[in-house]
């Protein structure tokens, strides 16, 4: 980047004495253009967590947390616990299978692979893949799981982890990238091999980038809608057990309870809003923090 | 691999393999063979998922492909009742909320993206970033939510009523906002797609923009330039390969969003120019219809996923290409 302090400062005053008032009309509206469109991009940020926090703030009690979904959606009542439990869970199970998995994959592209015609080919198809639409996942795991073993929540876990593979597989082959080669070369020299090092130089020295890569993937998942509603079934009562029963999960409450025109089901929309919000917040303010202090260790 | 190795680019870590490749040619080399076997599996699957996507889900829906034949694209008439899968509407629905999207994001992402590069103080551009991140973590169903119990009536009583009153019988403009009006309708999703996908593409021309060298800037600084005039004749010259495939990715993006559309687009298949009248595009339909659905419907509401990923892999892949071939040209020059 350059270093624009020095030379705006400079090169404005200049502008002052020799530019014609044409060209410096036209250099203030550009200007205008740039500030407005950040405006512009802000509104709806504010109006809609704003939105979501006092809407939502008033359906959260100890109930919400701790009852079952009530049975008639258009009276007021009942608690949002069994799809909380449902959103972490199932996101916990995508985490678990996508996250080794991606990172084993980065292993392959950035320490095995190279600029080999597999590792071109394999890094092409992850970007392809974090293009595909998410409903698509949910149809594609609907064809292979839910048809034949039914809808529970192993079935959103494994749509979820779709999703999540490609984006961990990317981020962290950027991370492993960040790795100076000395460091591999110090493992050598020590009588290492190629696996030991991976394990226990690379990976612990890109630890840090892979983290924060893994929770953007987690708070991108934990948010998802389309990939549960064919996959999860609606279950009211709580379920933890990931292959056993149907399960429900925040998104999905918000999803239906926003389709019916009753006041209560709406206000549960907003709560349920404002607790996947909270949740997501958390994991991408944790990524932040994570990345931040990876880079100032680099820096020092 | 059939290529000669000598022709193969030198990855990073070469010359360490290397070494450890000759050090380990005597005993314990299994782990290595191993865990590189491992790995691959693992990048593998990316291939294999992708693979079995296309498959499994043409095969489901190959009952409402056999049935309608290209009718299935080609037809706009869709009655679940009547055994009537044409899905033209909703290819429709899906194209023109995402142009509307374009439209209305692509000037306010590259204005955020040159004004966080190249115009804000130092001190903002960090929390530019940080807030727009913030816009993109926000859950598709959280902004359909808003925008159908909120932002549609808003829209709907402030600004299309107006906009129908004044250009619905005028030549051109009539097109767009003539018809009748109402809170869920094109419009309405075109702009909720807008927002979601704003941050997306700023943050990827962003990056584009950070590559320019600084020596392009200073160079029409040097010759007397304004801001404005560097920005048009160092950054954009230089970035707009990028650019354009951040455009083609949000576009991707657009096209397969689902929650938030189902929401506020009104779920009535038609095909019209009129931008405030109710309509329906692929991922919405999908997601509203299939609880309900059994038999050729369900299938049909397969294929409808099996042309959404047909689009969006056409869309990304020629957004990786246009990159690509910017890329080339510029490190090559």
């Amino acid at each position: 980047m350059s270093e624009p302090s020095v030379v705006d400062e400079s090169h404005r005053l200049l502008l002052e004495a020799t530019t014609s008032r044409g060209r410096r009309v036209r250099n203030k509206l550009a200007t205008v253009w740039m500030v407005g469109a950040l405006v512009v991009a802000l509104i709806p940020l504010a109006w809609v967590v704003g939105y979501v926090l006092i809407k939502g703030i008033s359906s959260l009690d100890a109930a919400w947390f701790t009852e079952e979904l009530t049975a008639t959606t258009r009276r007021a009542g009942g608690g949002m616990g069994p799809a909380i439990v449902g959103t972490l869970v199932i996101t916990a199970g995508a985490t678990i299978m996508a996250v080794p998995l991606g990172i084993l994959g980065a292993i392959y592209l950035n320490e095995y692979g190279g600029n080999g015609v597999l590792a071109r080919v394999i890094r092409f198809m992850s970007d392809v893949m974090t293009g595909v639409p998410s409903i698509v996942m949910g149809l594609f795991i609907y064809t292979v799981y839910t048809v034949n073993f039914g809808q529970n929540g192993f079935g959103g876990s494994l749509a979820l982890a779709c999703l999540m593979l490609p984006i961990v597989i990317r981020s962290t082959e950027e991370m492993l990238k960040l790795v100076p080669d000395e460091l591999r070369q110090g493992s050598y020299a020590l009588g290492n091999r190629k696996w030991r090092t991976i394990i226990s130089v690379v990976l612990p020295a890109a630890f840090g980038g892979i983290m924060s890569g893994v929770m953007l993937a987690i708070a991108r998942a934990a948010g998802e809608t389309a990939p549960l509603i064919f996959t999860i079934g609606a279950a009211r009562a709580f379920n933890a057990n990931l292959f056993e029963g149907q399960m429900t999960a925040l998104s999905t409450q918000i999803f239906s309870n926003a389709r019916v025109p009753f006041p209560a089901a709406q206000d549960r929309a907003w709560g349920a809003a404002l607790t996947l919000v909270a949740i997501v917040f958390l994991f991408t303010v944790a990524a932040r923090i994570v990345s931040a202090r990876v880079a100032r260790r680099h820096n020092a | 691999m059939v290529a000669p190795l000598t022709d193969e680019p030198k990855s990073p870590t070469g010359r360490s393999e290397d070494m450890a490749s000759a050090m380990s040619s005597g005993r314990g080399g299994r782990g290595d063979t191993v865990f590189r076997a491992v790995a691959a599996g693992a990048g593998l699957l990316v291939l294999v998922v992708l693979a079995l996507i296309a498959v499994s889900t043409t095969r489901e829906a190959w009952p409402a492909f056999q049935e309608e034949g290209i009718g299935f694209l080609t037809s706009t008439s869709w009655d679940p009742a009547a055994g009537e899968f044409g899905a033209l509407a909703f290819i429709y629905g899906t194209v023109l909320v995402s142009i509307i999207a374009l439209v209305l994001s692509v000037p306010v992402s590259l204005g955020i993206a040159l004004y966080a590069n190249e115009a804000a103080p130092k001190r903002l551009r960090k929390p530019i970033v940080y807030v727009l991140d913030l816009l993109a973590a926000i859950p598709s169903v959280v902004y359909g939510l808003w925008g159908v119990l909120v932002l549609a009536a808003v829209l709907n009583d402030q600004v299309y009523v107006r906009f129908n009153d004044w250009f619905g019988s005028w030549p051109v403009l009539g097109w767009f906002f003539g018809g009748s009006t109402g809170p869920r309708s094109f419009m309405t999703a075109g702009i909720i797609l807008a927002i979601m996908i704003t941050p997306i593409i700023t943050s990827l021309s962003r990056e584009v923009i950070a590559t320019v060298p600084s020596a392009q800037r200073e160079a029409a600084y040097g010759m007397g330039a304004t801001r404005w005039e560097m920005i048009r004749a160092s950054v954009l010259p230089w970035a707009r390969g990028g650019i354009v495939g951040s455009v083609m990715l949000g576009l991707g993006r657009a096209m397969g969003e689902t929650i938030a559309v189902a929401l506020v687009i009104g779920s009535f298949p038609q095909i019209t120019t009129h931008l405030f009248e109710q309509g329906d595009a692929l991922a919405a339909v999908v997601a509203n219809q299939f609880g309900e659905s059994s038999g050729t419907h369900r299938a049909a509401l397969v294929g409808m996923g099996v042309v959404l990923f047909l689009l969006t892999i056409l869309v990304n892949v020629s957004a990786r290409a246009i990159v690509g071939h910017f890329d080339r040209r510029s490190k090559g020059a």
